[in-house]
């Protein structure tokens, strides 16, 4: 059976489809075969992120209205091994999706795969409701900021009462907190709500702390994950992430701030 | 930071705590409602207007909250602060 990971936050901009990606890539290169699932219907942009936009020519949608099927829609990514994309349709409303339709594309991926990651759209709307709704596992992307904290105690409601596992009693949906876009410096000035806050108050276990980084729009404008990018704090982040997501236990790195040396400290920086 | 910031003393409470204290009661706000019925903002504007009709008291004054004890038992909590004579 495979397992469902939905990619979820509620807020935009919070770095879904860039955790999507960078989880996808790591599970695939830790040699789980792995489908990363865009449900933003109308706004495409996991292919982007992954570096095949050029590459699509069939789609979710397709395949859900049975237009195409999915060996024809699924896109092989050149770089790492085990590791496949399905875009999502660039031109139908998100209405498009539907519950059956969905669960039978899901179902026919779990055949095939070891994990499917579904990155969700912001809001609450069909899309993103659709991301969630099949999922086992839900990683709740948040930045340390006060409307995605809000927003994602939204979506973890959402999660216990909308999901397919709530809806018919099964095991509640595993709820991960992966902080985003986090500067330990301004949690040191306090400026920005602490990895401890944002754990208090959603009270889920934490995933990872992705910090903030100049690789993630690097790795975005060259269409890499920036997973693949290990030299950087945010791709050794991810990996951290990837690793604790198997059941490794590892340690949080990039929480706390770099130590400066005595003469910073005196001049400043 | 710089060798003058040593020399000041703590002041008033930093963003990020007013940023943690807001989100605290708004989440559990939000936790409140989370699973109530879909009728339980109407029905809950509609106590606030017949209370209204008798007293004179602001929207504010009013919380309606469904506490739910176990799963068989809801309880229906209604708390209003009148206003002094």
């Amino acid at each position: 059976m495979a397992q469902i990971i939905v990619v979820t936050s509620g807020k935009g901009g919070v770095g879904k489809t860039t955790s999507s990606a960078a989880i996808a890539t790591g599970l695939a290169l830790k040699g789980h075969k792995t489908v990363v699932v865009d449900f933003d219907i109308g706004l495409r942009n996991l292919d982007l992120i992954m570096g095949c936009e050029r590459r699509v020519v069939y789609d979710f949608v397709n395949v859900i209205n049975g237009e195409a099927n999915l060996n024809q829609a699924l896109i092989k990514d050149k770089r790492t091994p085990n590791l496949f994309v399905l875009p999502a349709s660039q031109t139908r409303d998100k209405d498009a999706l539907t519950k059956e339709g969905v669960g039978r594309v899901l179902e026919n991926l779990g055949k095939d795969f070891e994990y499917i990651i579904c990155d969700s759209p912001a809001g609450i709307e069909t899309g993103a409701m659709m991301a969630l709704y099949f999922a086992d596992t839900a990683i709740v992307t948040t930045n340390p900021e006060v409307s995605s904290v809000r927003d994602s105690d939204r979506i973890l409601g959402m999660l216990q009462s909308k999901s397919k596992r709530a809806e018919e009693g099964l095991a509640p949906v595993n709820e991960y907190l992966l902080l985003t876009r986090y500067s330990p410096a301004r949690v040191a000035t306090g400026e920005m709500l602490s990895v401890a806050d944002v754990e208090e108050i959603l009270a889920i276990p934490l995933l990872g702390v992705i910090p903030e980084s100049q690789a993630v729009l690097k790795a975005s404008n060259s269409g890499i994950p920036v997973i693949i990018d290990q030299e950087s704090d945010a791709g050794k982040a991810y990996s951290d992430a990837v690793a604790r997501l198997t059941g490794e236990e590892v340690e949080m790195r990039f929480v706390n701030e770099e130590k400066k040396g005595f003469l910073k400290r005196i001049f400043g920086s | 930071m710089s060798l003058l910031d040593y020399f000041k003393t703590k002041k008033a409470p930093t963003t990020a705590v007013t940023a943690k204290e807001r989100l605290q009661i708004i989440v559990a706000h939000q936790r409140g409602e989370r699973d109530a019925p879909d009728y339980f903002p109407a029905m809950k504007q509609e106590i606030i207007e017949v209370i209204r009709k008798y007293v004179q008291i602001d929207t504010d004054q009013v919380s309606v909250q469904l506490d739910q004890n176990d799963d068989k038992l809801s309880v229906l909590e209604l708390n209003v602060t009148l206003p002094e004579k």
